[in-house]
């Protein structure tokens, strides 16, 4: 054997060790749409979330269960009244870029995102910060009336307008991460072009191909680092499910974040307990105009919601077991307990469906004195099978409904403006907390399409909010639920299900109700 | 030549405004905005953002800042992304629906004008019947079914391709994308040229080929093909145009970085820049294309040449 092949064979069986090492610690992850933007003050999505979650921290940071532990802060106080909380930063966390992290950037970040001139899209899920709605609204013009203050490099003071339970969850968010203040100074609108964007979580991007994917690499200054167990991951851009499916099966995915359900089935047979499918705190449910007769009428909107048979939807419409919702506010919702539930959940559907008709002709309806409705969704094949289900639900009460759907944009608009009779919504959880759920329904809020209003419930959620005791606090806020059911409202229809397919060859993956996967918590083996 | 090419060019300019001006105020009629979705936005961040983004001036003035940066070459920003504006996300996406396009352009050119030669030459023979039914069958069905259907087969039951992405550009990640899109044009092509063969193979010139000894394959090579080939120049500006501005199903399907899904996406998400961007670009391919389709025209019939 010459010198030269010799060189080869050894080069060779080098390369293919490197490759394999290589690849073994890259997770390839089907992320679905485009990234707005690296900028966690510009998102709005999860799979924006699942980027800026990995290459960003915030002062709390979530656990593989998604629990609140500490992240960017080692420790926190919250003053006897609830309304100040000061965080101890960790010693020696840096940015990737080597520059240390210090309370200097928090205040910075937060007065960008409150700024109105930032235009950011989330800024109001923290306006539970002293002056931070006001300062978006540009009452007030110096950023520096924001409650958010450095006491020094390592201590960082938060002031609320109230006390706030869910504050602690609501810092998990992104839109109360840090910003390298050193960088967007200095670069601009440019800072977070890849190449010039520093971050301060467990991996930093390297790479951005738009409609392709978002590569990123372990962060070297992040305290964590030698526990990484995955080298790096890439975020594919793609929207269509069953390619992604197909990419999963051919070993070029890893984990998928959403699946077609009419594949469940298949999937439950060829891929064993690589489905998983697990609660998620999202509601999907109808809005009804109450402003608008016949539906300001209770007993019609009561009607409607008794005759929807919730149990067929999940596991027959669906296919992957959404579970009925009878509640406003999603079961397992923190700082809660069991939910407020309609008097008539237990009821047997035949006679849900006889009390309706009651309900009806009480109203003035029935089978020579039909109910029109028109049902509006916006187009989707799944919206469209459930609507179509309803609406032969409603049948039997001599209800006609007219199907109508409209494109996203154009759905959301109608909504607003109230210009729907019944109407399909959902809502997926910001932080975890009743509050994002029961905040639909009270007066002038915007989404609340249906412009149901009743002065006690508005009273009993803000007397909820600005009680310290969560306890009590939870009391209050379910006498509303209950109230908002009692009234129908809105009628709920089933909870979300959060939707992922695991490689068995991926380890750490736990299903929450927040759909929360920090790549820092996952391995991979051979 | 030049001096026509650049006449021609220089008349687009006015249909170029008007589609432009067109295009920004139909865009403000239909329902729904940038800002509106699943989650409505509070009035005071709605507010922001159409102060961010010069919406809440006066349409006027709006379009007259939108034509403005457009005379100094700025296509403005996109909505659905914050870090790349259209330009810079149009020429980000063009090397790969270049690179795809021009490929498939080639193959469905080489294939329809071989399989339409050789349907001519075979005319009402087997051959003909055959190859006349996988056409068929390439321009019947459409690509977002032939799509999976090769993703199945070749990439998870052979295992011989990549499912879907661009990987690192190479000829394996190419070989499905390329194919589904060129399949149906192939079909046209050799549709085209078989109708366009038959025509010129009963011309009297040829039949003096013919009566010369001349082969059949000599006779269609030398004398046959240019002139079959007029009725399928024609076609092909058209298709150019839609394999170069990329394919929404091609793209999502095999997940590919390419412009294609920004015509569709940008209007279904009311994303103004973009639609103007696109519109803009698309435009000017066309007539681009068009006037290399005249000059091909120019170059194969000497009637056109000498007019």
């Amino acid at each position: 054997m010459n010198f030269l092949t010799k060189r080869f064979m050894v080069s060779a069986v080098l390369g293919s060790l490197l490759a394999v090492s290589a690849h073994a610690a890259t997770l390839n992850i089907h992320n679905g749409g485009d990234p707005t933007s690296l900028d966690p003050q510009k998102l709005s999505g999860d799979w924006e979330n699942r980027i800026a979650g990995d290459i960003f921290e915030g002062l709390v940071t979530e656990d593989a269960k998604d629990n609140p532990i500490p992240g960017q802060a080692e420790s926190w106080k919250v003053s006897d009244d609830g309304k100040v909380y000061t965080f101890k930063l960790r010693d020696g966390i840096k940015w990737s870029d080597g520059q240390p992290v210090t309370a200097g950037d928090f205040v910075f970040a937060l007065q960008r995102l409150v700024d109105p001139k930032n235009a950011s899209d989330y800024a109001y899920l923290q306006f539970t910060i002293k002056n931070a709605e006001k300062i978006s609204k540009g009452e007030i013009a110096d950023l520096s009336q924001l409650g958010v203050k450095a006491i020094d490099d390592k201590t960082l003071e938060i002031t609320l307008e109230n006390p706030t339970p869910y504050f602690i969850n609501a810092l998990m968010h992104y839109t109360a991460y840090p910003l390298p203040k050193h960088v967007v100074e200095a670069k601009g609108a440019d800072w977070v072009k890849i190449g010039n964007i520093v971050t301060n979580g467990p991996y930093k991007p390297t790479e951005w191909v738009p409609g392709s994917h978002v590569t990123t690499v372990k962060n070297d200054q992040y305290y964590g680092v030698k526990d990484l167990k995955i080298d790096g991951a890439k975020f594919f851009v793609l929207e269509d499910q069953e390619a992604a499916l197909k990419r999963y099966r051919a070993g070029e995915f890893d984990i998928l974040t959403d699946f077609p359900t009419d594949q469940y089935e298949w999937m439950k047979k060829n891929l064993p307990g690589q489905a998983h499918v697990a609660p998620f705190s999202g509601l999907y449910y109808y809005v009804v105009n109450s402003q608008k007769p016949p539906f300001s009428d209770k007993r019609v909107r009561q009607a409607l919601s008794m005759a929807i048979n919730r149990e067929v939807i999940g596991p027959q419409i669906l296919g992957t077991g959404e579970l009925p919702a009878y509640s406003w506010v999603p079961p397992g919702t923190a700082n809660y307990g069991e939910p407020a539930y309609v008097s008539w959940k237990d009821m047997s559907y035949k006679d849900k469906v006889e009390e309706a008709k009651k309900l009806l002709k009480e109203a003035g309806f029935g089978p020579d004195h039909p109910l029109t409705a028109e049902l509006k969704y916006n187009t989707n094949d799944n919206h469209k099978r459930i609507a179509v289900a309803i609406a032969s639900m409603w049948k039997p009460l001599g209800v006609n409904v007219e199907l109508v759907n409209a494109e996203t944009k154009v759905h959301y608009d109608q909504l607003q403006r109230g210009e729907v009779q019944i109407g399909r919504a959902g809502w997926l959880a910001d932080y975890n907390d009743p509050d994002n759920f029961l905040n639909l329904l009270v007066t002038g809020v915007q989404m609340n399409y249906g412009r149901w209003s009743n002065p006690e419930y508005d009273k009993l959620i803000k007397d909820g909010n600005a009680q310290t005791d969560l306890t009590k606090r939870a009391e209050l806020f379910k006498q509303a639920e209950q109230i908002a059911l009692d009234d129908s409202a809105a009628l709920p229809i089933y909870y979300y299900v959060s939707k992922n397919v695991v490689s068995p060859k991926i380890e750490g993956f736990v299903d929450n109700v927040q759909d929360i996967h920090r790549t820092r918590w996952l391995s991979m083996k051979e | 030549m030049i001096k026509y090419a650049l006449r021609r060019l220089l008349s687009t300019i006015p249909v170029l405004w008007i589609a432009v001006t067109a295009c920004f105020f139909v865009l403000r009629l239909a329902p729904g905005g940038p800002f509106d979705g699943e989650r409505p936005l509070p009035p005071v961040i709605l507010k922001n953002l159409a102060a961010h983004y010069n919406l809440d001036k006066p349409l006027v003035q709006q379009y007259l800042i939108y034509v403005g940066d457009l005379l100094r070459g700025d296509l403005g920003p996109s909505f659905a992304s914050e870090d790349f504006t259209v330009a810079q996300q149009i020429m980000i996406g063009l090397p790969y629906t270049f690179t795809i396009g021009t490929a498939a352009f080639l193959l469905a050119i080489v294939v329809g004008v071989v399989v339409g030669c050789l349907g001519a030459l075979y005319q009402n023979k087997m051959p003909d019947y055959i190859l006349g039914a996988m056409i068929l069958v390439g321009v019947v069905l459409p690509n977002f079914l032939i799509a999976p259907v090769l993703q199945l087969i070749f990439g998870i039951h052979l295992a011989w391709l990549p499912v879907g992405g661009w990987g690192d550009g190479s000829l394996k990640y190419l070989i499905m994308p390329v194919v589904v899109l060129a399949l149906p044009h192939a079909g046209r092509i050799s549709r085209i040229t078989r109708g366009s063969m038959i025509e010129v193979m009963g011309q009297n010139y040829i039949r003096t080929a013919k009566a010369k000894g001349i082969g059949p394959r000599l006779t269609i090579m030398r004398h046959a093909l240019k002139p079959a080939m007029m009725p399928v120049v024609s076609y092909l500006g058209p298709a150019a145009s839609y394999l170069l501005t990329g394919s929404l199903v091609v793209e999502s399907v095999f997940g590919l970085p390419g412009i294609g899904r920004y015509f569709i996406n940008a209007a279904l998400n009311r994303d103004y820049g973009m639609v103007l961007g696109t519109v803009i670009f698309y435009m000017v391919l066309i007539v681009i294309l068009n006037l290399l389709v005249d000059i091909a025209y120019a170059w194969l019939d000497p009637k056109v040449r000498n007019r």
